[in-house]
């Protein structure tokens, strides 16, 4: 198929309508809004659902309620509305349920603003909602690989019965690049045994995320941990650029990533031997990559739009081996090409140190960075 | 190669258009290509701007600090991008919203009276056509006529009567 000028946003819905989406439910807010608005024209127009709930609080639930029956449902909002979703978010978690979330990321916290933002990386990283569970979050930093993630989400929410979160923040929302968007998948005509159906002659299948009995709950929480041993194994997902004979990595994600590319090429064009390493999937994070780097590079430098929250994923990885710097805009601020270059120009001239913590040094920069 | 273009103004001139427009063509063209607005919480009349990357190779950033080219709308965008236009790089002014001429000199400038042009051709709307040609004749970014096939194929139904006088509002504007 040609390649179309979409926007992040659009691109995303019309490419989960393409993947057999069946029901959306959402509430609107900036900076995800055209996606909810696209799929108000789209699933009807298909005789699919689309329902624009009262809240985050019902979109969540009525994705619960959807995803039993085991439809390809999905649900987007931003920051402060993904927060508003963490109880049910949670539920389908514990009752073992396919969803997708697409959560384009404002500045925060609170209501923030509608900037972009990586700031919420934790919350859906790290968890959010109550209990063990992991979420598999796929971070695309461009519209087409938006578009590629959106239906991969589907399939792997099937594969392993998670929730799958494509996270990315409101600038590549927003945003238009040419993609090329997929040919429609017909709907799913077969569905999972565990599914319930109201068929005729069916037997009974119960859902929920209620186990009374501890021991009961053991075996799930554990069954579920198994599921997740697996997603660790074979979706971890990443790109890599220059970092062949490269002595300084950066790593980066989503918007950051693609900016410290421009930063990367940049440096090299002055000789620098610069690469760059840009987690695709940030749970299961790339943890063997980054301790390969840490054997490869002299130093590394991690580039975020929240105060390091991946930064920690990184130390821990790197374990000390060589010394991580650390720079991020925060806020709803989008880090510009020039200001990593000095970063990695710093690097490159000075000596670093392994000890204390990247963020504290990050810190004290600030108020000539902010400047 | 890659150029940055940042064209900024008041809501309503018609700044995100013009910027999909050389995106579109840009597309069309085989190019890499990346159009991002300022969004927020903007009307009419508030200040927009939205900057336009197109590369031979896949896109790093979006932004920029310092753009190739700008093309300026009116008077608050020519305070804030004045200074940021990369050297040698190209203004290109709408002379007819502002009332002051350009400092700098390592850069080349484009005076460009588009809201008469755009008057004379009978809708003031069409300023911003008149400001992208004004860009084309003096950015190597991409050949005039791409941008008038790109207002072909992706002029909205309702608007294609409007065509010949933005067509002719681009190669006015590129006289300059």
């Amino acid at each position: 198929m040609a390649k179309e000028l979409l926007k992040g946003n659009v691109a995303i819905a019309e490419a989960a309508i393409r993947a057999g989406l069946q029901a959306y439910f959402g509430y609107p807010i900036t900076p995800q809004t055209e996606l909810l608005e696209w799929m108000s024209a789209r699933m009807p127009e298909l005789g699919r659902a689309f329902v624009q709930a009262e809240s985050e609080l019902g979109a969540i639930n009525m994705v619960y309620g959807a995803a039993c029956t085991g439809a390809r449902v999905m649900t987007s909002s931003s920051s402060p509305g993904v927060s508003l979703m963490m109880e049910g978010i949670s539920y389908i978690a514990g009752t073992e349920l396919p969803a997708v979330i697409v959560d384009v990321m404002r500045g925060g916290p609170g209501l923030g603003n509608i900037a972009p933002a990586q700031a919420d990386y934790n919350q859906i990283v790290h968890g959010g909602g109550h209990g063990d569970y992991n979420l598999l979050v796929l971070a695309p930093s461009s519209v087409q690989e938006a578009v590629d993630l959106t239906v991969l989400a589907f399939d792997l929410a099937e594969k392993y019965r998670t929730i799958v979160v494509v996270l990315l923040d409101g600038s590549l929302g927003q945003m238009m690049e040419p993609a090329e968007l997929p040919p429609m998948k017909p709907l799913k005509t077969a569905y999972p045994e565990w599914a319930a159906r109201g068929e005729p002659g069916d037997s009974r299948r119960v859902l929920s995320s209620i186990y009374l009995d501890p021991p009961a709950e053991e075996v799930a929480n554990v069954r579920i941990l198994n599921r997740w041993k697996e997603v660790e194994a074979n979706e971890v997902r990443y790109k890599e650029y220059m970092l062949e004979d490269a002595k300084i990595a950066v790593v980066g994600f989503g918007t950051s990533g693609r900016v410290a590319l421009s930063a990367a090429r940049a440096a090299r064009a002055e000789g620098i031997p610069v690469g760059l390493l840009r987690p695709v999937t940030l749970n299961p994070f790339p943890n063997k990559q980054i301790e390969r780097l840490a054997e490869t590079v002299d130093s590394i430098l991690v580039v975020e739009m929240n105060a390091g929250q991946m930064l920690e994923d990184v130390l821990r990885d790197v374990k000390g081996r060589v010394p991580v710097e650390f720079f991020a805009r925060v806020g709803g601020i989008v880090p510009l090409p020039d200001e990593i270059l000095n970063e990695i120009r710093r690097m490159a001239s000075q000596p670093l140190s392994t000890t204390g913590h990247p963020r504290d040094r990050w810190l004290k920069r600030m108020p000539q960075i902010m400047a | 190669m890659q150029n940055e273009i940042i064209i900024a103004g008041f809501g309503g001139q018609g700044v995100l258009f013009a910027g999909q427009l050389l995106a579109y063509a840009a597309m069309d063209e085989g190019k890499e290509v990346t159009w991002i607005p300022s969004y927020g919480p903007e009307m009419r009349g508030g200040t927009a701007n939205c900057t336009v990357v197109i590369a031979d190779e896949e896109i790093g950033s979006p932004l920029v600090r310092n753009p190739k080219a700008v093309l300026v709308m009116n008077l608050p965008s020519l305070d804030k991008y004045e200074p940021l236009v990369k050297e040698g790089g190209v203004l290109v002014l709408n002379s007819s919203m502002v009332p002051r001429g350009v400092a700098r000199k390592d850069i080349t400038v484009v005076l460009v009276p588009a809201n008469e042009i755009a008057e004379e051709l009978g809708d003031r709307r069409m300023a911003n056509m008149v400001m992208l040609g004004g860009l084309l004749a003096h950015l190597e970014v991409l050949p005039v006529k791409a941008i008038e096939k790109a207002l072909k194929d992706h002029l909205p139904a309702r608007h294609q009567k409007l065509l010949p006088a933005n067509i002719e509002a681009i190669q006015r504007g590129s006289k300059f």
